[in-house]
């Protein structure tokens, strides 16, 4: 069969709509599993938030009606509000030492010219990679032998805990804080040098400033990890010391009203809050 | 204002030479242009000058201060970047004194003077936007103007023009060369092209592989070359090789006798620049070297054109003439005369494959 060499036209044609239909195609199919991705996620999260306003007790279809009784019960139960209180100081106190660990740490793998960076940056995301109950049982055993030798009420000590907390917060202050340090254009550190500022001064007033998404994605990322933090805090905690993930635990193995759902709602309200107040300031999308 | 004294200055990275042994002496009030390709030290040789990189040999010295063991902050160096390197979270005015503000300078006589660089690079209605709302010669004048504005003892300019488009390059080379003839400012400038290089400079360095080659004014550049690759750097240059076998006799590997000023015997290479010479359907009278030759290659430049000429089987010479109207321009083929005076032929000892 002869072929029309006369007609590039009806090549082109054909050839940019058998391109364009499998990418249409190629678009949907990524729209559809980022929507089935997104129900994965969302559904529990409706689901819960549905429940916290059930009347009934036994929680069960349909309902008999909507209530803010288990909002107010949570008020009224000490455990829940001592563990938010005890989380939230654990959360906020972790993310600051992780952050002045982690920012200088990320700043040194940055700077630094030896080949250590490469295994000391993958060390320090390794609090990320270890399960929750390993690195609780590990630090569980070491504050043991740690007290033995020493001698200082470390087991179940509320130090013993913020320590384990940072341990799980550095991995995202040091990832986040790199991540943005690699944009940096070091040419702006070197301006602000030859304008006369120190090193010190520098950081302060030119890096610091250009890595701020970085510093506030970590600073989010790890008070959110360490706020609901539960398979390693469940080794650490000490009588009398209950954090709000644990208290729902221990809560949940006698009942199952929705009070549990109630505090759900809350703790997610608080971290939804929180991730729109950051995003106010850097786009997180762009970070993570 | 100072004078600014490079003095046996050299620096290594691993294995490398990146620069070695460079000395220079730049005048107060004085435009020095370090000129060379890439990776010839010339950017090493600001660093040393800036303290951000530290001289394994040798000292820097401005206005008669010892300054090779201060660090950056401690200079009173202006630093111009080629990429501006502007603070991206602070507006232009906040750019501008930043400077200011390291020196603790009161807030009324910052702003003040803030105003005033920004005045001199004609900035004033746009000293509350941030870079990124600033077009590339924008940004270049603030930071031009950030460099200038707390009075430093020497201004550094690390390839100032290369992110600007060749039109608006044209105007503020002659922009920042006004200042700073206006200022009095001991500046250097590390450039990597020529015409830049020419137009702005007092005195020129040439550097390559890490070493000045030749230090002078555009004219002792142009004229009198020191080697073969200044001679190829600054202007152009077609290069004949062949050795000097009689005092000003050159003979040329393909062949050709040629009328030099050369006294000393042995390989050499002949260096013409393309304007020098003349090119002529009748041999001229009167010149020292005429040769009968075709013509291979025309480049039509518009000013000028190119007339790439064979003189031998193993020579070509390119010819400048100039585009004059009513000039009959010769054909590629055609037979011509090309014709030089020995003063105009540049003889370095040596061939570059001997």
């Amino acid at each position: 069969m002869p072929v029309d060499f006369q007609c590039p036209s009806a090549v082109k044609v054909a050839r940019t709509w058998s391109v364009a239909k499998p990418r249409r195609l190629g678009r949907l199919a990524l729209r559809g599993a980022a929507a089935v991705a997104l129900a994965y996620i969302l559904t529990p999260l409706l689901f819960v938030t549905w429940l916290a306003f059930f009347r009934q007790e036994i929680p069960s279809f349909p309902p008999e009606g909507y209530s803010l009784r288990w909002f107010l019960a949570i008020a009224g139960n000490d455990r829940f509000v001592a563990g938010f209180l005890l989380s939230l100081e654990l959360a906020v106190i972790a993310t600051g030492i992780g952050l002045l660990l982690g920012l200088p740490a990320a700043l040194a793998l940055a700077r630094s010219k030896l080949a250590l960076p490469e295994l000391a940056s993958s060390m320090l995301l390794l609090p990320l990679i270890v399960p929750g109950i390993v690195l609780g049982i590990a630090l569980y055993v070491f504050q043991v032998e740690a007290e033995i030798a020493s001698g200082l009420p470390l087991l179940g000590s509320l130090g013993g805990l913020i320590a384990g907390h940072v341990l799980i917060v550095i991995p995202w202050t040091v990832r986040l804080v790199s991540a943005s340090l690699v944009g940096l254009d070091r040419s702006i550190e070197e301006a602000a040098q030859s304008l006369g500022a120190d090193r010190w001064v520098t950081f302060r007033r030119v890096t610091l400033p250009a890595i701020r998404p970085g510093v506030v994605a970590a600073a989010l990322f790890s008070f959110v990890s360490s706020f609901g933090n539960l398979e390693m805090s469940l080794f650490l905690v000490g009588p009398g010391r209950t954090t709000l993930p644990i208290a729902i635990i221990q809560y949940l193995e006698w009942k199952i009203d929705p009070t549990i759902a109630a505090v759900s709602v809350l703790q997610i309200a608080l971290i939804g809050a929180a991730m729109l107040v950051t995003d106010r300031f850097v786009r997180i999308s762009r970070m993570v | 204002m100072a004078r600014l004294r490079i003095d046996g200055v050299s620096k290594r990275y691993g294995e490398v030479d990146a620069i070695r042994e460079v000395t220079l002496d730049v005048a107060d009030g004085e435009f020095l242009v370090l000129l060379g390709p890439s990776g010839c030290g010339k950017t090493t040789t600001l660093r040393v000058v800036a303290g951000f990189a530290e001289p394994d040999a040798g000292s820097v010295a401005l206005g008669g201060r010892d300054i090779t063991a201060l660090p950056p902050w401690k200079r009173n160096a202006g630093l111009v970047f080629q990429n501006y390197a502007l603070f991206p979270h602070l507006t232009v005015a906040e750019n501008v004194a930043f400077g200011l503000e390291m020196r603790k300078i009161g807030a009324a006589e910052t702003a003040r003077r803030v105003g005033e660089a920004l005045q001199l690079v004609r900035l004033e209605h746009l000293a509350q936007r941030l870079p990124r709302q600033l077009s590339g010669g924008q940004q270049q004048r603030v930071a031009l103007a950030r460099a200038l504005v707390f009075h430093p003892d020497v201004l550094l300019l690390d390839e100032p023009l290369s992110n600007l488009d060749a039109k608006l390059r044209q105007d503020v080379r002659v922009e920042i060369r006004e200042l700073q003839r206006k200022l009095g400012l001991t500046t250097v400038m590390v450039t990597h092209d020529q015409e830049e290089a020419l137009t702005m400079a007092d005195r020129l360095v040439v550097m390559q592989d890490g070493a000045v080659r030749q230090v002078g004014t555009q004219q002792d550049l142009y004229e009198r070359p020191c080697d073969r690759f200044v001679a190829s750097f600054v202007g152009r240059s077609t290069f004949i090789e062949g050795e000097i076998e009689a005092p000003g006799r050159f003979r040329s590997r393909g062949g050709l006798s040629l009328a030099c000023t050369a006294a000393k015997l042995g390989p050499a290479t002949l260096a013409l620049r393309p304007e020098r010479m003349l090119i002529a359907a009748a041999p001229p009278a009167a010149v020292d070297n005429n040769l009968p030759g075709v013509v291979e290659f025309v480049s039509y430049l518009g000013a000028t054109v190119d007339m790439h000429v064979r003189i031998s089987a193993r020579e070509r010479v390119v010819v400048q003439i100039p585009n004059r109207a009513g000039d009959a321009v010769p054909k590629v083929g055609q037979q011509v005369h090309v014709a030089w005076l020995a003063a105009n032929g540049i003889v370095f000892a040596g061939t570059a494959s001997s």
